[in-house]
């Protein structure tokens, strides 16, 4: 696009108050800058508004159309690279009972405090979404099978030791239930059965008597940087036998030996 | 107790027929091909050969046979039609039990998909010589549950060293959940004559060395024989024709009616 293009959009040709109210709501947008193209400006609004249309707007967290966009995602990558991948669904106990006692906006507060802390306890790589009322989502891609349950009782134990300020002199304190499923490496599954298996263990928390973590941890396999090492070395010895003949050849040509041919 | 770990125990299938597992550790080896061309081999050779698709309906099993039944495993399941309805003839002279798309619900092993699962396989067992279970790729609990319902574990691998490296993954399972001891190999697109040998001779090696390291419980990979590299068995199956049929004197065929050979001497014969 050539410059005099660009400079042929009159912003107040198009109506962008809907869109700019949006943004400016979630603290972002406003007037164009100073010096700024009106291309490089609906840039910004575009962006900002997709930005907000992947967030939950209480907890600023992942929302359910962001969350399943990165499930998908994860689940093409564990069938094709056999990753390990953990989903946790986490639900909050009794929180009926905070909005019936303290009002919804200490509800409001309590959900705004947990997708923090969760946040918190997790790694930049990992997404953390709000999966609906007070049930979140967290997937953790290349997390060992070892290491699942120990990330699920950081963020039970971090959140059942937080006093949550919902009102002036009111702190409360909450528990989660923990349900978690590993995806099926090497094999198609569907965002669906994944949910649905990490929702089961979620269920076996609530009731085996909530403020717990249930991991079903998928069938030990792993093959050791030694052993894939004894395995490829006798396969690139196998890979030098397939091309003997060539090797050979280029072996006189060179003046070497065969025995001295290196392999990878 | 988690689904995976109930799978452990290998159940126990009256002695009646052979219950084969055709599996394998990575997806896109030829698993299908394999069972559906071994059935017509074993048929050929007079043999009562049934194939169930074991993989719950993500196997490709209809599309090589080239079969869209509307009844299906899924129906058996669900109790709308008996198992005699689902049964299909297949093209080389063998039955099939497919289990239709529907069955993508069930790709996780719930109570009961076990108990309907082996229900099945114990009505099919007595009234088949050979029954082939066309398994899954990997160690999802369907694949290991289904394996564990075997009497012979056949691992199909390529030459390539992913596919070498999930096979050595899938029997390292196999070895310690089902204590399997005797897996057969059979190695697909093979590019040289003896590739196959080698390769079980590697896996051997890795697996005496760091699987069973104690001699009373020794580990057996039985090599039954190389698929070589044939143009023609893409011609089959972009025809949706059994290799056998398609072209019986290709070597691809050869060698498979060879590897149903040895199983009929090895195997199949020891059935008492």
């Amino acid at each position: 696009m050539t410059p005099t293009e660009t400079d042929s959009i009159d912003l107040r040709a198009l109506r962008l108050d809907d869109a700019l109210a949006l943004l400016a709501h979630a603290g972002k947008g406003g007037e164009p800058q100073a010096g700024e193209s009106a291309l490089g400006y609906l840039q910004k609004v575009i962006d900002g508004l997709c930005e907000l249309s992947l967030r939950d707007p209480l907890t600023g967290l992942a929302n359910r159309r962001q969350f399943h966009a990165v499930i998908e995602r994860s689940l093409d990558s564990v069938a094709r690279a056999g990753e390990t991948m953990l989903l946790l669904m986490l639900d909050i106990d009794h929180f009926k009972s905070i909005n019936d006692t303290h009002g919804h906006a200490a509800g409001d507060q309590v959900l705004r405090a947990i997708g923090a802390t969760l946040a918190r306890c997790v790694r930049p790589m990992d997404t953390v979404a709000r999966y609906g009322g007070e049930e979140f989502a967290v997937i953790l891609p290349s997390c060992r099978p070892a290491f699942g349950i120990a990330v699920a009782e950081r963020i039970r134990q971090t959140i059942a030791g937080l006093s949550i300020a919902v009102a002036p002199r009111l702190n409360v304190s909450v528990t989660v239930s923990i349900g978690g499923a590993y995806a099926p490496e090497w094999v198609r599954s569907t965002p669906e059965l994944w949910i649905d298996r990490a929702d089961q263990n979620l269920y076996r928390a609530k009731t085996t008597g909530r403020n717990r973590a249930v991991i079903e941890t998928p069938a030990q396999v792993s093959v050791s940087a030694e052993e894939r090492g004894l395995l490829f070395s006798q396969l690139a010895l196998d890979a030098a036998m397939v091309n003997e003949a060539g090797v050979a050849a280029a072996a006189r040509d060179a003046g070497g030996h065969l025995s001295d041919t290196p392999h990878p | 107790m988690n689904d995976a770990s109930s799978s452990q125990q290998p159940a126990a299938v009256p002695p009646h027929g052979k219950v084969l597992a055709v599996t394998s550790g990575k997806g896109g080896v030829g698993k299908t091909f394999v069972s559906a061309n071994l059935a017509a081999a074993l048929a050929s050779r007079g043999h009562r050969v049934l194939v169930l698709d074991a993989d719950l309906g993500l196997a490709n099993l209809d599309v090589v046979l080239n079969l869209y039944p509307k009844i299906t495993l899924h129906d058996v399941f669900t109790g709308k039609a008996t198992l005699d309805e689902a049964i299909l003839a297949a093209p080389g002279g063998f039955s099939v039990l497919l289990a239709g798309s529907g069955m993508v619900e069930y790709s996780r092993l719930t109570p009961d998909v076990r108990s309907e699962f082996l229900r099945v396989v114990t009505e099919l067992v007595p009234r088949y010589d050979v029954v082939l279970l066309d398994t899954g790729a990997g160690i999802s609990d369907v694949v290991l549950f289904a394996v564990s319902l075997a009497s012979e574990v056949v691992m199909v691998a390529t030459p390539e060293p992913t596919s070498l490296t999930d096979a050595y993954a899938t029997i390292k399972v196999l070895v310690g959940q089902q204590q399997r001891q005797t897996l057969r190999i059979i190695v697909n697109q093979a590019v040289r004559p003896g590739a196959g040998e080698a390769i079980t001779r590697q896996l051997q090696t890795v697996l005496d060395r760091f699987v069973a390291t104690d001699p009373a419980r020794a580990v057996r990979l039985v090599h039954l024989g190389d698929i070589p590299l044939d143009p023609q068995v893409r011609q089959a199956i972009m025809r949706r024709q059994l290799l056998l049929q398609a072209a019986p004197s290709s070597p691809a065929a050869v060698a498979l009616a060879a590897i149903a050979a040895g199983l009929d001497a090895s195997v199949i014969a020891s059935v008492g």
